[in-house]
C-alpha cells in the first residue's frame, strides 16, 4: 500500500474551514422570524442503555440524553462555551480559591411538588458528586463541606484552591443536583428514583419499558417561561446501527445523538434535505483517538522507538480516506476547540516520514532482522467505535511497513478495560480520550503517576515523568486562570515530548437530527442539555 | 400414564445435563476478561479504583469463583434465579418481562418456516426435476445463503421506508394506547417483518428436507401397493406419503427451537424487539452472570419441553416409537 499517495495538504484545508467557521453568524438566527410552535413529539434515538438515569450518579452521555431533560445542572455552558446559570443564578469565590458561593434560583420546585432549596445542592455534592459519581470523586476530592446559611444559598468549602473556571467548565457535566428527600434513607445506587428520574427539568418521566422506550412529557410547571414547546420525548431502544438510520428515514426517529449511526449512514443521510448531519453542538463533547504505549515493553521504553511509530502513521491520509469531514488532525490532549486551553499546535508533532522512523528505530538498536522484522507487537483497539476499528488496522498496515509486525486483539468493553489498565496485558491500545472541556477533569490522569492500578482511563503504561506530574498539580490548584492556561500549554508540550500516550486525531461527535427542528445544536453539549427552547416545525 | 412416564424419564434425563450446562457457562465466562464492574465503567466512561472495589462488593465479585458458584447453585436449587446487575431486578422478573416477544416470535416463525417448507416441499417433490422443484429449491438456497440482518435491513428499506406499509421496528406501537384486538393487530403488525426475516432461512431447511423425504417415501413399496389398488395421487400423497415423510420435519423442529433462540439475536437487534435473544446478548457484552445463566436456564427448560412435545407427536404420528420405548 502507497500511503504517500492521495495526501493533500490538510493544514491549509483546516485553516481554510475555521475561517469561514468563524465567520459564520449564528445560523439559528435563520429562523428568527419563524414563530415557534407549541407541541408535538421528538423522538430519539437511544443506543446503549445504561443501568440508570440519575446524572448526579453517572457522568456519561448515555445518561445525559435522557436524565438531562428531567434533571437540572447548577450551571450549563451558553453557545460561546461560557458557563451560564441554571440553577444557580450566581456565583463568586473568595481570592484564596477555598470557597465558592452559589445564589441558587428561587421559587423552583421538584416534579413532586416539593420547594428546591440549598438543602438538595448540599445532599447530592456530599453524598453523590463526591462519593459516586465519576470524575466528580476526583473534582470534589478536596470538597469538606457544602454550608446552607440560607435556602437559596450554598457555600462549597475547599482544602485546596478549586479554580473557579476549573469548576464552572466540569459542573454542566458534573453537576446535576437530585432531589434530597426521595434520596436521603437507603443506598444511593439502590434507590428505585434512578430509574424513574424526578427532577426540576422542562420535562416529566413518565415511563421506561426496559428494551424498548423511555417516555417523558412536558412538566407544566417549569420555571422558565413559555417552556418547553415540545409536549413529549420519546427515546426508542435501537441497538443496531443499520436499523436506527432505516427508522430516521422512515421518520420514526428525529434525532440520532453521538455518531450513533455508521459513518456511511452519517454520509448518505448528510446529503437528504430532510436530515441535518453535523458536529455542530458537540464541541463540548470532544475527544481524541489516541495510542497508548506500554512502557513494561522494554521497545517502547525508549522514546526513540515510541516517535518512530508516531512518525511512521500517515494521520492526514486516514483522516481524508477514512473519517471524512468528521475528523480532524490532533495535535495533542488539548483539541482545538477548547479555547480556553488550547495551546495552538506549535508543540511537538510527528509528521508521516518513513524514512526518520526506520533511521529512529536503527538508531534504538531495533535493526531489520530477517524477512525485515524488527520486533513484534500486540495492540488491543478498543470496541467502543469503528473508527478504532479502522485506526487499528491502519496503525497495523503502517507499523509493518517499517518491520514491525502487528497483532491486534479485540475484546469487548469490559474486556478491554481489564486488560489494558488493570492487567497491562498489552504491548500498545488505541482507544478515545474524552476531554471535558477543562483538562483537570478527564485529561491530566491519562498523564499523571500513581493512579491505583485498574482505574480506566488513566496512566497505566508504567511511565512517570516528575516535571509532568508537578505541572498537572500546579494547573489542577491554580486559581488564575492566564497562569493556568500557561501551566496546561507546558503540559502539552511535556507530553507531546515524551509521548507515553499519542492523540493525533481529534474528533467531535456527529448529530443526525430532522431539519424540522429548531433551536438545536446551539449549546456546545447540546444532545445532553434540557432541551427547554427546542421545538418542531409543522 | 404412560405419557407421564415419558415426561417424567424425559425430566430426569435431562436434569444432569442442565446442571452441566450452567456450570459450563459459568466457568466460560470467568474465562472471558473483564467483570460486570469493568463492564459498567465501559459505559461510565471511567471511574475511580475506589468505587470500583465497593461496587466489586456490592456485586459479590469479592468473593473466590468456587464460593460463587457454590452461591448461584444453591440459589439455584431454591429456585432462586438472583439479582441481575444492568437491571438492578430479580433475573426471574427481566426474564418473563422478554419473554412473550421471543415467544412470539419463535412460535410464527417456526410455524411459518414448517407450513411453508411443508407444501412447497410437497411440491417440489411431486414435480422433481422440473421447472416448479427448481423454482423452489433454487429460491430455496437464496433464502438459505442470505443473511438474516441483511434480510431484515432490506425488508426494513422496501416495507417500511419506500412502501411504509408495515412499522420498521419496535414490538407495538408508543405514540397511542391501544387494548384488546387493536393491540393484537398493532403487535402482529411488528412481527411481519421479523417474522419473515427468521422464519425465510429455516423454510430453506424445512423445504430440503421435505422434498427428499417425500422423495424417498415416494419410492417405498406401500407407495407402489396404494397405486396399484387404484388410488388416485392426491389420496396417495395426503394419506399414505406425507405422515411417513412428516417424521424428520418434526424432528427437525426439536433441534431448531434452540437454534432459533439463538439465531433471534440478530433479528431482535434488526427489528428493536426487546427479546430474550438481545438480553442474553446484552449479559454477555454486560458480564451479568446471573441474568446470563437465567437465561441458559430458561432457553433450557423451553428447549426440553419442545423436544417432550416432539416425542409425543412422533408417537401419534408412528406408533411403533412407543411401542418399542
Amino acid at each position: 500500500m502507497d500511503l504517500t499517495r492521495l495526501e493533500i495538504n490538510r493544514r491549509t484545508a483546516l485553516l481554510t474551514s475555521a475561517a469561514i467557521a468563524a465567520n459564520v453568524i449564528n445560523p439559528m438566527q435563520a429562523f428568527a422570524q419563524e414563530t415557534p410552535r407549541k407541541g408535538g413529539v421528538f423522538n430519539v434515538h437511544y443506543g446503549a442503555e445504561q443501568r440508570q438515569l440519575n446524572p448526579s450518579i453517572q457522568a456519561s452521555t448515555g445518561v445525559y440524553i435522557i436524565g438531562g431533560k428531567i434533571q437540572e445542572n447548577l450551571v450549563d455552558l451558553d453557545a460561546n462555551g461560557q458557563p451560564v446559570g441554571v440553577l444557580a443564578e450566581s456565583w463568586e469565590a473568595t481570592p484564596d480559591g477555598k470557597t465558592v458561593i452559589f445564589k441558587l434560583r428561587q421559587g423552583i420546585t421538584w416534579h413532586d411538588g416539593k420547594p428546591f432549596t440549598s438543602a438538595d445542592v448540599e445532599f447530592t455534592a456530599m453524598n453523590m458528586w463526591k462519593k459516586i459519581l465519576n470524575y466528580g470523586s476526583t473534582l470534589q476530592l478536596f470538597l469538606t463541606a457544602v454550608e446552607t446559611p440560607d435556602a437559596h444559598t450554598a457555600i462549597f468549602k475547599y482544602e485546596r484552591p478549586m479554580p473557579l473556571n476549573l469548576l464552572l467548565r466540569a459542573l454542566p457535566d458534573l453537576g446535576y443536583v437530585s432531589a434530597k428527600h426521595l434520596y436521603e434513607s437507603g443506598d444511593i445506587r439502590q434507590n428505585p428514583t434512578n430509574l424513574a428520574p424526578v427532577g426540576t427539568g422542562p420535562f416529566k418521566f413518565v415511563k421506561y419499558e426496559r428494551g424498548q422506550y423511555v417516555i417523558a412529557d412536558r412538566n407544566e410547571n417549569y420555571w422558565r417561561p413559555n417552556a418547553p414547546y415540545l409536549d413529549r420525548i420519546v427515546w426508542r431502544v435501537i441497538t443496531d446501527r443499520a436499523a436506527a438510520a432505516a427508522q430516521m428515514e422512515a421518520g420514526e426517529l428525529h434525532y440520532s445523538p453521538y455518531s450513533g449511526l455508521t459513518i456511511s449512514d452519517l454520509a448518505r443521510l448528510g446529503k437528504d434535505k430532510r436530515f441535518i448531519v453535523s458536529t455542530k453542538g458537540n464541541e463540548g463533547n470532544a475527544r481524541t483517538n489516541t495510542l497508548e504505549f506500554n512502557f513494561r515493553r522494554k521497545e517502547l521504553s525508549d522514546i526513540k522507538v515510541r516517535r518512530a511509530i508516531a512518525h511512521a502513521i500517515n494521520v492526514p491520509f486516514f483522516i481524508d480516506n477514512f473519517l471524512g469531514d468528521f475528523a480532524k488532525l490532533g495535535t495533542g490532549p488539548i483539541p482545538s476547540t477548547s479555547a480556553d486551553f488550547y495551546p495552538g499546535a506549535n508543540t511537538p508533532q510527528y509528521p508521516y516520514d518513513k524514512a526518520k522512523a526506520a533511521a529512529l528505530l536503527d538508531e534504538a538498536g531495533f535493526k531489520a532482522g530477517r524477512g525485515g522484522t524488527r520486533f513484534s507487537l500486540k495492540l488491543l483497539p478498543a470496541p467502543w467505535g469503528e473508527d478504532i476499528s479502522l485506526w487499528s488496522t491502519f496503525i497495523q498496515q503502517s507499523l509493518g511497513e517499517i518491520g514491525i509486525p502487528v497483532e491486534i486483539v479485540r475484546n469487548d468493553g469490559g474486556g478491554f478495560l481489564k486488560q489494558v489498565y488493570d492487567e497491562h496485558a498489552f504491548d500498545i491500545a488505541t482507544g478515545w480520550h474524552q476531554y471535558r472541556n477543562d483538562p483537570a477533569v478527564s485529561t491530566t490522569v491519562w498523564y499523571r503517576s500513581g493512579q491505583p492500578k485498574g482505574a480506566p482511563w488513566t496512566n497505566q503504561w508504567g511511565w512517570e515523568d516528575k516535571n509532568v506530574d508537578k505541572t498537572i498539580d500546579d494547573a489542577a490548584t491554580e486559581v488564575d486562570p492566564a497562569k493556568r492556561k500557561a501551566l496546561y500549554a507546558q503540559f502539552v508540550k511535556e507530553v507531546n515530548t515524551e509521548l507515553p500516550v499519542w492523540m493525533p486525531i481529534e474528533q467531535i461527535f456527529v448529530t443526525t437530527i430532522t431539519a424540522k427542528a429548531r433551536n438545536h445544536s446551539n449549546t456546545p453539549r447540546w444532545g445532553s442539555t434540557s432541551w427547554h427552547d427546542l421545538w418542531l416545525s409543522a | 400414564m404412560r405419557i407421564l412416564g415419558l415426561a417424567g424419564r424425559r425430566l430426569a434425563a435431562s436434569i444432569p445435563t442442565l446442571i452441566l450446562i450452567l456450570i459450563g457457562v459459568f466457568l466460560l465466562l470467568q474465562f472471558a476478561p473483564g467483570d460486570t464492574v469493568d463492564a459498567m465503567m465501559a459505559q461510565m466512561g471511567g471511574g475511580d479504583a475506589a468505587t470500583a472495589k465497593e461496587l466489586r462488593k456490592f456485586y459479590g465479585l469479592d468473593l473466590s469463583i468456587p464460593a460463587q458458584l457454590g452461591n448461584y447453585l444453591w440459589r439455584l436449587v431454591r429456585l432462586d434465579l438472583g439479582f441481575s446487575s444492568i437491571y438492578g431486578k430479580p433475573v426471574s422478573s427481566v426474564i418473563i418481562e422478554r419473554l412473550p416477544p421471543t415467544i412470539l416470535l419463535m412460535t410464527a416463525s417456526l410455524s411459518f418456516a414448517f407450513f411453508f417448507g411443508l407444501v412447497f416441499g410437497v411440491i417440489a417433490a411431486r414435480g422433481v426435476n422440473r421447472w416448479p422443484d427448481t423454482l423452489i429449491s433454487t429460491l430455496g438456497l437464496i433464502f438459505y445463503a442470505t443473511p438474516s440482518f441483511w434480510f431484515g435491513l432490506m425488508a426494513i428499506v422496501v416495507f417500511s421506508v419506500y412502501l411504509q406499509w408495515l412499522p420498521p421496528g419496535g414490538f407495538e406501537d408508543i405514540g397511542t394506547v391501544r387494548t384488546g384486538i387493536w393491540r393484537v393487530l398493532d403487535i402482529a403488525s411488528h412481527l411481519v417483518l421479523p417474522t419473515l426475516t427468521l422464519g425465510l432461512i429455516f423454510l430453506a431447511i424445512y423445504l430440503r428436507i421435505m422434498r427428499a423425504s417425500m422423495l424417498e417415501v415416494l419410492n417405498l413399496d406401500y407407495v407402489r401397493t396404494a397405486r396399484a389398488k387404484g388410488l388416485d395421487e392426491t389420496r396417495v400423497v395426503t394419506r399414505h406419503v406425507l405422515r411417513n415423510a412428516l417424521l424428520p420435519m418434526v424432528t427437525l423442529i426439536g433441534l431448531q427451537a434452540g437454534t432459533m433462540l439463538g439465531g433471534s439475536v440478530v433479528v431482535e437487534s434488526v427489528f428493536s424487539l426487546p427479546g430474550l435473544g438481545r438480553l442474553a446478548y446484552e449479559s454477555v457484552v454486560q458480564r451479568d452472570l446471573n441474568t446470563l445463566l437465567g437465561i441458559v436456564f430458561v432457553s433450557a427448560l423451553l428447549v426440553i419441553s419442545v423436544n417432550f412435545v416432539v416425542d409425543l407427536i412422533y408417537a401419534r404420528l408412528d406408533p411403533r416409537i412407543t411401542a418399542g420405548g
